[in-house]
Parts: structure tokens; sequence; C-alpha cells
């Protein structure tokens, strides 16, 4: 049984300390670098919680999508992070002061919180037992969820078309495919028919 | 040394108020704080996953689904106007974001 809280305090330990590196460190590359670190972990704390799909979807699709567009968009962009970090410190104590004063709080509620008695009884999709965790979503998303699916799809759709729309530029004098011109033209206006005598050229 | 409930959530209370700091100290840099608010949503997506482990109910892990994707969203959306706002003016810092001021 010492297993399983050991990896957990590996994974919380590790993924606690690559926040916080997230949020102090100098170089933003090394910021996204660390946010995939305290991703990858929290993957590893879902596994420990026996939510493999999550864990697995948390990779993929934080560390292999947004990790990386976060990589792009920091090397992308030729900005002066010294210049942006001028004033670091300058909120620092109000921040501190915020920060320590929510943690507390929020330590106090989930310390002196215990799960009511009536609860099991409001459970609204028991986790089956002898099935696989991935199984278990599927059974319960597409049937029972399956409009807030549709409703997350329409979510990911509308995102993908503004970020298209937002960073879309036509540049003046680049070469594009006009389809519509394409599909308009006909064989009067492309080919033309020319007798050339034997012997001699044919001047175009 | 059994983990409970209150592990999970200690973890989670811990990196939301890394986010919340993280934005407080990065007050110009905007990327950063993007990178903030995926921690806060990282923390409420473990926060739904103890739950739903601990209770047995499935429903929470449903529910961070629905977190992810609209962390993504999230995400693509504000790195593009992020992207377009640096073409237009040659900096990120959020204390030149004043342009809509009347």
């Amino acid at each position: 049984m010492i297993l399983p809280a050991l990896f957990f305090y590996l994974f919380a330990a590790v993924c606690i300390a690559s926040a916080l590196m997230v949020i102090a460190s100098r170089n933003p590359v090394h910021s996204v670098l660390f946010l995939i670190l305290a991703f990858v972990n929290a993957a590893g704390l879902f596994l420990l919680l026996g939510a493999e799909f999550l864990a697995m979807i948390l990779v993929v699709v934080y560390v292999g999508a947004v990790a990386v567009l976060f990589l792009f968009v920091v090397m992308m962009l030729d900005v002066d992070f010294a210049e942006l970090r001028e004033g670091f410190l300058q909120y620092l104590p109000i921040g501190a002061l915020i920060g320590v004063i929510l943690l507390a709080e929020i330590l106090m509620v989930v310390g002196a919180w215990t799960i009511g008695g009536g609860t099991p009884r409001v459970i609204a999709a028991p986790t089956p037992t002898d099935i696989s965790n991935t199984e278990a979503i599927g059974l319960v998303l597409y049937t029972k969820y399956l409009y807030f699916f549709q409703a997350a799809g329409l979510v990911l759709l509308v995102a993908m078309i503004g970020a298209i729309v937002l960073t879309l530029r036509h540049k003046e004098g680049v070469k594009r495919q006009n389809i519509a011109d394409q599909v308009a033209r006909t064989p009067a206006t492309a080919i033309e028919i020319r007798k050339v005598k034997s012997g001699q050229g044919l001047e175009v | 040394m059994t983990i409970g409930l209150g592990h999970y959530l200690s973890v989670a209370a811990i990196l939301f108020t890394l986010g919340i700091f993280g934005i407080f100290l990065n007050r110009k840099n905007v990327i950063i704080i993007l990178m903030s608010v995926e921690l806060i949503l990282l923390s409420v997506n473990i926060n739904l996953v103890a739950f739903s482990s601990f209770l047995g109910d499935i429903t929470g892990q449903i529910y961070a689904l629905f977190v992810l994707t609209v962390a993504a969203a999230e995400a693509a959306i504000g790195l593009a106007i992020l992207v377009v706002y640096f073409r237009n003016r040659g900096s990120i810092a959020v204390e030149d974001v004043n342009l809509m001021k009347g």
C-alpha cells in the first residue's frame, strides 16, 4: 500500500514545483516546458485516481496541442521578454498576500470537510466496476450527455473558425488559386487553333 | 498512509493559488497569464476527477472532459488574438492594451 502513496507524493510534488517554475521562470520557453511537465504529472495523478482515459487525453490534448501551440507562439513572436519583466517584483507583496490568504482559506475548507451521508443517493451515473474506464465514459457520454458532447464539438468548431479568421491575412502580390476562374474557363477562351505551314515557324 | 480525497483537493488548491499568483506576478506578459489560466483550469480538472473517483460517480470525469474542451478552445482563441495584436502593435505588453479606451 506504500507504493500509491509514494507515487502520489512524487507526482504532486513535481506538479506543484513545475507550476511554480511556470510563473517564476525568466524565459517564457522554459515556462512552457515546465507547463508541459506539470500537465504530465497531473496526468499521473489522474492515473492514480483511476481516470485513465482523461489522463491520456490530458497528455494528448494539453501536451500535444495546447502546450505546443504556446511554444510555437512564444518562439514565433519576437518579443523583448526582458522588458516585459520590468516591475516583476512590484506586485509580489500584494500577490503573495492574496495567494497565502486564498490558499489558507481553501485548505481550511478542505481540512474541515467530509462527504455528507446523503451524497451516495444522488449519484448521477455510478462508476461501473466490471468495464474499463474508457468504456464507462463512452457509455455515459454518448447517451446521457450527447447534447453536451455536440455542444463541445461546436465550441471547438467556433474556436477553430475564430482562430483562422483572426490570423488569416491576404498579402498583395501573392499568387493564389482562384477556383471560380478555373471552373469558368471554356475551351473557347483557353484553346486557340492555328494553321501552321510546313517549314515555317509560328509567331505567338 | 492512505491517500484520501483531501490530499488531491490540497494539490488542486495549491495549483489554483499558483495560477492566481502567476497572474499577479506577471502583470505585463500575456503569454504567462494565459499559462496561469491553464494552470487554474487544470486544478479544476483535478478537483472534478478526485471527486468523481472518491464518490464513485463518473459524471465528474465527463465534466472534466468538457472543461478540457473549453480550455483548449480558450487557448487557441487567446493565442490567435495575441498573434494579431502583436502584428498590429509590435508588443504584447498588457499595459499597452488600451486602444478601446474612450
